[in-house]
């Protein structure tokens, strides 16, 4: 009953997942290392930081993140194409790819959205869990990354696995240009096969499936980070 | 040559009047798909909270999806299947074959997905009341639609209104995602004016502004708005 292109197109198929998580993890990790940045930033006493990592946030979550993708895909794209000394270097082959456009796009929108949950979390820790930390002799570094990130990350678990779903279906939009994802991959069968919508239907199963595992990841993540509570 | 202030500027070789047809389109869309979406929205939820069992299931199922589902490939899935769907509908029926119109699909399509998001916040804006508030209007002799006006939709709202204008931002920008399919919104036509003028950088960036611009004036109107529909509850400080 299996009809016959899912066969001849698993391995394009196959590829385009591949792809898929690809994005979605180097998106993840950087974009995760960007957002603790971004949010210390955005809490900083200087106002010149904070003001500026304001106006990061705010313009990267103001605006589509497909416009974006344009920006840096056609826009820087076709400025780095202006100048024969990057045409010439090495570096071009990747240039050329929208794929490390797309992984840049992420990283950037991550950077802005986790960025300012993670500020959130980092403002809702108990002030007197930081007192805490000082009272033990903790330099400020110290009690910020054994104390207030890991305290807010316990917190902020079910938020960011939220965003982890958001970025997974943001990653779709890297069939816009011409990145074989899942997505675009399903678009290749669709032409070749003058299919309308069957390919799409598969690949729509396979993302709701994806989601249902990050949820259960998260929700794995979570009971072990809980330490278990006494009964009193 | 026109320099890059007449490309954006409303001259015979400006693209800044289709630029502002387009944005206009945008809003269109986007305010048609949040009232298709609010409907869908506060129908979902009232299934979720009392529907008999499968149906109560079968709108979870919707919400699952809809949100688990990339709003790119929902676009495309639904206005492919869509426009299939009703063609042959129209052909059955003895009609001739027609063309869907792009935003009225976009609209519907925009507005499922957001439909899906909405349900969620009316839900828990609706479990949010507390139950004697509910029960002392059913004292009063409310009951039915009745009810609903003048008793739980004033309560749930202050409680809805910050997801939803979160809502509101996230289908402007979602908007965009239209232009794929060719309709002629603000971005479909920033596309057009990069590709003719070879300017990719200079209609990105503005479109970029334009919805910037529109993400600004809503969260200022939505926060006007959520002091008004607040007036009813208690300060807290």
């Amino acid at each position: 009953m299996i009809p016959a292109w899912t066969v001849e197109y698993a391995s394009l198929l196959g590829r385009g997942l591949l792809t898929t998580l690809e994005i979605l993890l180097i998106s993840t990790v950087f974009g995760f290392v960007l957002a603790v940045l971004v949010a210390l930033a955005r809490i900083s006493k200087n106002t010149l930081i904070a003001k500026v990592s304001l106006f990061y946030t705010s313009v990267t979550r103001g605006t589509p993140l497909l416009i974006q993708i344009y920006i840096f895909y056609y826009g820087l794209g076709s400025l780095f194409a202006q100048f024969p000394l990057i045409r010439g270097s090495f570096l071009w082959p990747y240039l050329r790819d929208g794929y490390w456009y797309i992984v840049f796009a992420l990283v950037v929108s991550v950077g802005a959205y986790v960025g300012e949950v993670i500020r959130g979390g980092l403002l809702a820790v108990p002030k007197g869990e930081m007192e805490a930390a000082s009272a033990f002799g903790m330099t400020p570094r110290q009690s910020l990354l054994r104390v207030r990130l890991p305290r807010a990350l316990r917190l902020l678990l079910p938020t960011l696995a939220g965003e982890t779903v958001m970025l997974l279906k943001s990653t779709a939009l890297a069939s816009t240009i011409a990145v074989v994802d899942l997505l675009g991959a399903a678009n290749v069968v669709r032409a070749q096969t003058l299919q309308v919508y069957e390919p799409l239907l598969l690949v729509a199963g396979v993302y709701v499936c994806l989601t249902f595992l990050i949820e259960a990841l998260f929700a794995f993540a979570e009971r072990r980070g809980t330490p278990v509570r006494r009964s009193a | 040559m026109p320099t890059m202030f007449e490309m954006i500027g409303f001259s015979e070789q400006g693209w800044g009047a289709a630029l502002l047809k387009g944005l206009w389109m945008t809003l269109q869309i986007s305010a048609g798909a949040f009232v298709v979406g609010l409907i869908v929205g506060l129908v979902v939820a009232c299934l979720k909270l009392g529907a008999p069992k499968p149906v109560a299931a079968l709108a979870r199922g919707y919400t699952t999806l809809f949100r688990a589902v990339p709003e790119l490939l929902m676009i495309l899935l639904l206005y492919y299947v869509g426009s299939m769907l009703l063609n042959s509908l129209m052909e059955s029926m003895g009609y001739d074959v027609v063309n869907v119109s792009g935003p009225l699909a976009a609209i519907l399509v925009l507005g499922l997905v957001q439909g899906a998001y909405a349900s969620e916040i009316f839900r828990a804006a609706i479990l949010a009341i507390p139950y004697g508030q509910i029960e002392a209007a059913k004292a009063f002799g409310l009951h039915g639609f009745g009810l609903f006006r003048r008793v739980t939709l004033p309560i749930m709202a202050p409680y809805a209104m910050a997801g939803m204008a979160n809502l509101w931002i996230n289908l402007i920008k979602d908007s965009a995602l239209i232009s794929v399919v060719g309709t002629n919104e603000l971005l479909y036509t920033a596309k057009q004016a990069a590709g003719s003028t070879r300017q990719y950088l200079l209609f990105y960036l503005t479109a970029a502004a334009l919805y910037y611009v529109v993400t600004l004036v809503s969260n200022y109107l939505s926060g006007r708005l959520e002091r008004r529909i607040r007036r009813w509850m208690p300060v807290v400080d």
